[in-house]
């Protein structure tokens, strides 16, 4: 049956819309008809210019056809989820996106119930509802957290995968303004008894998960967090309120905080000793190794994608380093023969992640794309070769070495390091 | 009009720079400003309660490595079995290697790695037993053991691990003295930027 063009309002929807509401009385007029038309007729294989959009709403939604979604490897047990980063513009990620790395499931808080208790090495004990947090003077900053553990999927030598994507690699990354109180404010209200040197924070959450942080830190560009993007954080970032160590791995940065005790001491509690720790060779292990280094990664092209042919593409990436901004980014597209500084993108903020492009004409030949970053303190990201020298073939946490992508002949881009090694 | 279009194409000629280049916005923006604590903020704000006395003791429980926080009670090898094979042994294993979960039990060489992040051959304080487990575990019901029964329980793993007698008892006294065979492996970050690989 041949399809006319789709009146304004068409016949099986009028009778949809109707059949329901006539009886309930929703329709007085014709503008109501095309209201309800609008909001339950339209679909793809309509004329968009032939059938009134859809109306307001009160909270947004994505296209149906742009569905990011994290990946979340065993649902029953699972612990973290990773963001899709090759499915990312830009340098902010979505709240709903933003990875997930918990050690007891996500706590059900009630904000007007969560108090943050302060008390140890201070002048003046205090508690903190949340309304009192708010209430002093506020701050916002974009800052990328990252789990240590992120990317140790591709260090060992013997098991270097090849069919990982950005987000399976790499993807317990995320970039956020965060919104929130400078702890050194809070510090300061209570404050610092002479020979404090560290703080314990604790989290609300059924591990209650606790990290032993220099006061230096806290005193310097820690924040109590309770804003994401815009929005209150979310549930899984640490709801109502998160410690935000810009620059230091994920873990330290304790979720759903509800206690500082400022000390004199680390107290060495299990994820600064059993965890988080770094093995090193001969027997030793790097313990409070806190700030993630510089680091970069192409996500663009980048396996599953096949190039479906030759010529100009641009080579798309991210790249950060917890000790401050990344004044430049490489790029080689022959296997690291040779390197050519990338586009950086704006802003280029401290402790941020940041854009980097660079046009790339390819000629059809099997090779390899790498990117490597270099910070303003002059560290260049190193070669998992360098790492192992360094640290030994069986560290773990910490891997920020360059990663690669095979592009074979036929387009098709693979995780390409084993190759390189 | 016409000195407007003058100046759109003269706007257009400087935005887009030289024509043989790929259109970049590769604009940096100046250095963040610093935002500090505003020069006119009082002393204090007063924003918050005094926390009392009763109200810290409820939330701090920690444990420091040096033993201060640990509460009082004890529990022997024999009594740490049974807290074990009824609370832990579904996630640990029998003999604290077999998992599923976190294997406890083991005093292998380095080269194990990482199975050898056990109780015996890595974790360098005691104390944090007692830290760990008496807030989070069991898994499923954190936070349920008594003071008695965590002694107890990390009576029988360390005993498992060889670093105590089977007749030990473990209290506020006994544990952190315990000698852990890890505790000399740890080393400061040693990392500090620049051009050394570390």
């Amino acid at each position: 049956m041949a399809k006319k063009a789709n009146p304004p309002l068409s016949r099986r929807a009028w009778i949809t819309t109707t059949s329901g509401v006539i009886a309930a009385g929703l329709i007085k007029t014709q503008v109501d008809a095309v209201k309800i038309a609008a909001q339950e007729a339209a679909t793809p294989a309509q004329d968009p210019t032939k059938v009134p959009g859809r109306l307001t709403s009160e909270l947004g939604q994505r296209a149906p056809a742009e569905q990011p979604l994290r990946l979340v490897r065993s649902p029953n047990l699972s612990s973290s989820s990773r963001t899709p980063l090759q499915d990312l513009y830009g340098i902010i990620t979505p709240a709903d996106l933003h990875f997930e790395r918990h050690h007891a499931g996500i706590p059900n808080i009630v904000q007007e119930e969560h108090e943050l208790l302060i008390h140890g090495m201070v002048e003046r004990p205090m508690v903190f509802k949340m309304a009192d947090l708010k209430r002093y003077p506020q701050t916002s900053r974009i800052r990328f957290v990252e789990c240590s553990g992120n990317g140790g999927g591709a260090y060992n030598r013997d098991r270097m995968p090849t069919e990982v994507t950005p987000q399976s690699l790499d993807g317990l990354l995320s970039t956020s303004e965060w919104t929130g109180v400078l702890l050194s404010t809070i510090l300061r209200e209570v404050g610092i008894r002479n020979g404090a040197s560290w703080i314990l924070a604790e989290g609300s959450d059924a591990a209650v998960m606790s990290r032993s942080v220099p006061l230096e830190k806290a005193m310097d560009d820690a924040m109590l967090a309770y804003g994401q993007n815009g929005e209150a954080i979310r549930p899984e970032q640490g709801y109502p309120v998160r410690l935000l160590l810009p620059g230091w791995e994920g873990n330290a940065q304790v979720k759903w905080l509800r206690r500082i005790e400022v000390t004199d001491r680390p107290t060495m509690t299990r994820e600064e000793t059993s965890k988080y720790t770094d093995p090193l060779k001969g027997g030793r292990a790097r313990q409070f190794s806190f700030v993630m280094d510089a680091k970069s990664l192409i996500t663009f092209p980048a396996f599953p994608y096949q190039l479906p042919d030759r010529g100009w593409w641009e080579i798309k990436g991210l790249a950060w380093s917890g000790r401050g901004k990344i004044t430049r980014v490489d790029v080689s597209t022959d296997g690291g023969s040779s390197w050519t500084p990338a586009e950086l993108q704006g802003p280029i903020l401290s402790k941020s992640t940041v854009r980097f492009r660079h046009l790339w004409d390819w000629d059809g030949r099997e090779t390899h794309i790498l990117s490597r970053a270099v910070d303003e303190t002059g560290y260049v990201q190193p070669t998992v070769h360098q790492l192992w020298d360094a640290r030994g073939e069986r560290t773990s946490y910490h891997q920020n070495h360059q990663r690669a992508w095979k592009i074979a002949s036929d387009g098709a881009v693979t995780f390409g390091l084993g190759d390189l090694v | 009009m016409k000195r407007l279009s003058v100046l759109m194409v003269s706007v257009l000629f400087t935005g887009c720079g030289q024509a043989d280049l790929p259109v970049t916005t590769s604009d940096v923006l100046p250095t963040e400003v610093a935002d500090r604590l505003p020069l006119s903020s009082p002393r204090t704000f007063g924003f918050g309660g005094e926390a009392t006395d009763e109200r810290i003791a409820m939330w701090d429980i920690d444990v420091k490595p040096d033993g201060e926080g640990l509460p009082s009670g004890s529990g022997t090898v024999a009594q740490g079995k049974l807290v074990y094979e009824t609370q832990c042994i579904a996630c640990h294993g029998a003999t604290g290697t077999e998992g599923p979960f976190d294997r406890l039990v083991g005093t292998g060489p380095w080269e194990e790695w990482p199975s050898a992040r056990v109780v015996g051959a890595y974790w360098p304080y005691a104390t944090t037993l007692f830290d760990y487990i008496v807030k989070a575990m069991p898994q499923l019901t954190p936070g349920t053991l008594t003071a008695d029964q965590t002694y107890a329980v990390i009576a029988y793993v360390l005993n498992m691990n060889g670093l105590v007698a089977d007749d030990a008892v473990m209290d506020a006294t006994t544990l952190p003295a315990v000698e852990m065979p890890g505790r000399d492996r740890f080393v400061p970050d040693d990392r500090k930027g620049g051009p050394e690989v570390r």
